[in-house]
């Protein structure tokens, strides 16, 4: 079943095409990414049509699309979500989401806890923890990175630190990868598409309210 | 002669503001338009808040164009276009719509309209009285803009006449109620009172005689300072209808005279405060003695709307415009001058 992931939760525009196959390899599989902060809307549609046609498949040969829920800035973030879903409308199929942090992962290291950083901007960081095994056990939550670096030394945290908000905010060892991988986000969500698991209404893991507050009494006018 | 099941069949994906609209058009026959609108969960605020409406128009897009799709009769798999506001207005809610249309546009295979929101509140009036003859002058009013614009060919240019310098006209009436504490948002409540009061009882100021631009950032002031000068109650209703009829008698004229200096004898009325009722009375008096006809399509097509920009895209079909690329930016500050975004 060919899969199409995308994951515009961060400065990356993400997206990957796998066709996955009923054992533990999977077949055809194209990538496509671009890291430029502001341009998701620009970007993810041009990546689409170019994993399609790197693999031949025209969008009616999809069987579901699988998209990172974040936690991420809002503006982007919605891009993705956005997208997966009218494209899962539009061609009558699935679209599964996933926790992006999830996706910010790599094969290698599978032994070590791991702990993802990313950049929630003003001068705070998405994170969560997964154990040795891969299962997340805490998060995704945002906070201060002060206030995650003094929990980390407060338990001894031994595991990897991996996301772009641990290099920016100078997390001992912080390390790659910087962000969420759309290949990733296929092979998440991927025991669901090849169950043929019901699709899901999607909702975006913004873990903040919108900024606004309800107004004073208007200003006087006369001097 | 084409048969008219040949005219394009076109999806309207409109998220400018706070209003989810899809419409479907056949060529100049409107088949639906569904609108979820956010309004609710921003008056408490006074005013629009971007990221409560960006969050909404996520929620609602795929379930609103499913209710269009059903009031058209149509499937998804017959549609010819999709067109969808490319700007101007609020970034990111803009921005949703776009990337709707492009995911919409790429999955279905058809072409993709990244549209002008002023132009297709100039297009929409198609879809209730036919082929708009050009050129012609069109008043468009709302929360978000007011815009006076001459319209050689919808399809290519708008000229930009006037405009207001500060608050649009739709932003006065919200502030005007907001001080009489008639809540958000403002227009109806204020020209539903207006009707009990005298539009004479109070001599508010005319900004800008002269200009086809307009200003209403003075006559709000006017409006509040008389208030806190009031001694006793304040007579609401005359302070409704005398604050509303500077604001239609300085637009009505403005869009009369802008007829009549560029030898036009079609004006176009749009925008949500094309709802105005006192407005579209004011706009018939002016036009009919001077010869103009006036075309106000009615209020459902002229606040913000999704059949408006499938309008607009099924005339850009119809004459052969190139659709624009999966690359599509949304523009905040889309120029007026632009019918489609590059
Ligand atoms: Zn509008």
């Amino acid at each position: 079943m060919l899969v199409l992931g995308m994951d515009t939760s961060s400065p990356a525009v993400s997206v990957a095409v796998v066709e996955l196959l009923p054992g533990p390899t999977w077949g055809r599989s194209a990538r496509w990414r671009v890291v430029d902060g502001g341009k998701h809307g620009e970007l993810l549609a041009t990546g689409i049509a170019s994993v399609l046609r790197e693999v031949a498949a025209r969008p009616a040969d999809l069987g579901a699309v699988a998209v990172g829920l974040g936690p991420g800035p809002f503006t982007g973030l919605r891009v993705g979500v956005m997208t997966a879903a009218a494209t899962a409308d539009a061609l009558g199929i699935p679209v599964y989401g996933v926790c992006s942090l999830d996706a910010v992962t790599d094969w290698e290291e599978h032994d070590t806890p791991r702990l993802v950083v990313t950049d929630a901007r003003r001068k705070e960081v998405y994170w969560a923890e997964y154990a040795a095994d891969d299962e997340r056990v805490a998060g995704p939550s945002v906070m201060r990175p002060d206030a995650l670096k003094a929990a980390l030394d407060e338990t001894g945290w031994t595991g990897r630190v991996v996301g772009a908000g641990a290099q920016l905010h100078g997390f001992a060892g912080a390390g790659e990868p910087l962000h969420p991988d759309a290949e990733q986000v296929v092979l998440l969500a991927a025991r669901r598409a090849l169950d043929g698991a019901p699709g899901e209404v999607l909702t975006p893991l913004y873990l903040r309210r919108p900024d606004a507050t309800p107004p004073g009494q208007p200003k006087r006018a006369t001097p | 002669m084409r048969s008219p099941s040949s005219e394009p069949l076109v999806l309207g994906i409109e998220t400018s503001c706070d209003e989810t609209g899809v419409g479907v058009v056949r060529g100049h026959e409107l088949l639906a338009d569904e609108v979820a609108s956010s309004v609710d969960e921003h008056a408490r605020f006074g005013g629009v808040v971007p990221e409560v409406a960006s969050r909404a128009h996520l929620e609602a897009m795929v379930p609103t164009v499913h209710r269009a799709l059903a009031t058209a009769g149509v499937r998804l798999t017959d549609l010819d276009a999709v067109a969808v506001t490319a700007g101007p207005g609020l970034a990111g809610a803009l921005l949703v719509g776009v990337a709707a249309a492009k995911a919409y546009s790429l999955a279905l295979g058809v072409p993709l309209y990244g549209v002008n929101h002023l132009a297709s509140h100039v297009a929409v009036d198609v879809l209730e009285h036919g082929p708009l003859p050009e050129p012609a002058v069109a008043m468009l009013v709302s929360g978000g803009h007011s815009s006076l614009l001459l319209v050689p060919d919808l399809t290519r240019e708008l000229v930009p006449l006037g405009q207001t310098v500060d608050d649009a006209a739709g932003e006065a009436f919200d502030k005007v109620a907001r001080l009489l504490g008639l809540g958000f948002p403002g227009g109806p409540v204020v020209d539903r009172l207006a009707r009990d009061g005298d539009p004479a009882a109070i001599a508010f100021p005319r900004a800008m005689p002269g200009s086809y631009d307009v200003s209403f950032s003075g006559l709000k002031t006017a409006v509040a300072r008389w208030v806190e000068a009031h001694e006793g109650a304040v007579p609401v209703a005359d302070v409704c209808a005398s604050f509303q009829e500077a604001v239609v008698d300085v637009l009505t004229a403005k869009a009369v005279r802008a007829c009549r200096e560029h030898g036009v004898d079609h004006l176009l009325l749009g925008g949500g405060v094309a709802a105005n009722s006192r407005l579209r009375a004011l706009a018939q008096e002016r036009c009919d003695a001077a010869g103009v006809v006036l075309r106000v399509p009615r209020p459902g097509l002229c606040t913000d709307n999704g059949a408006m920009v499938a309008a607009l895209g099924a005339r850009l079909v119809d004459a052969g415009v190139a659709p624009s690329a999966l690359d599509l930016p949304a523009d905040s500050a889309l120029d007026v001058t632009e019918v489609m975004a590059r």
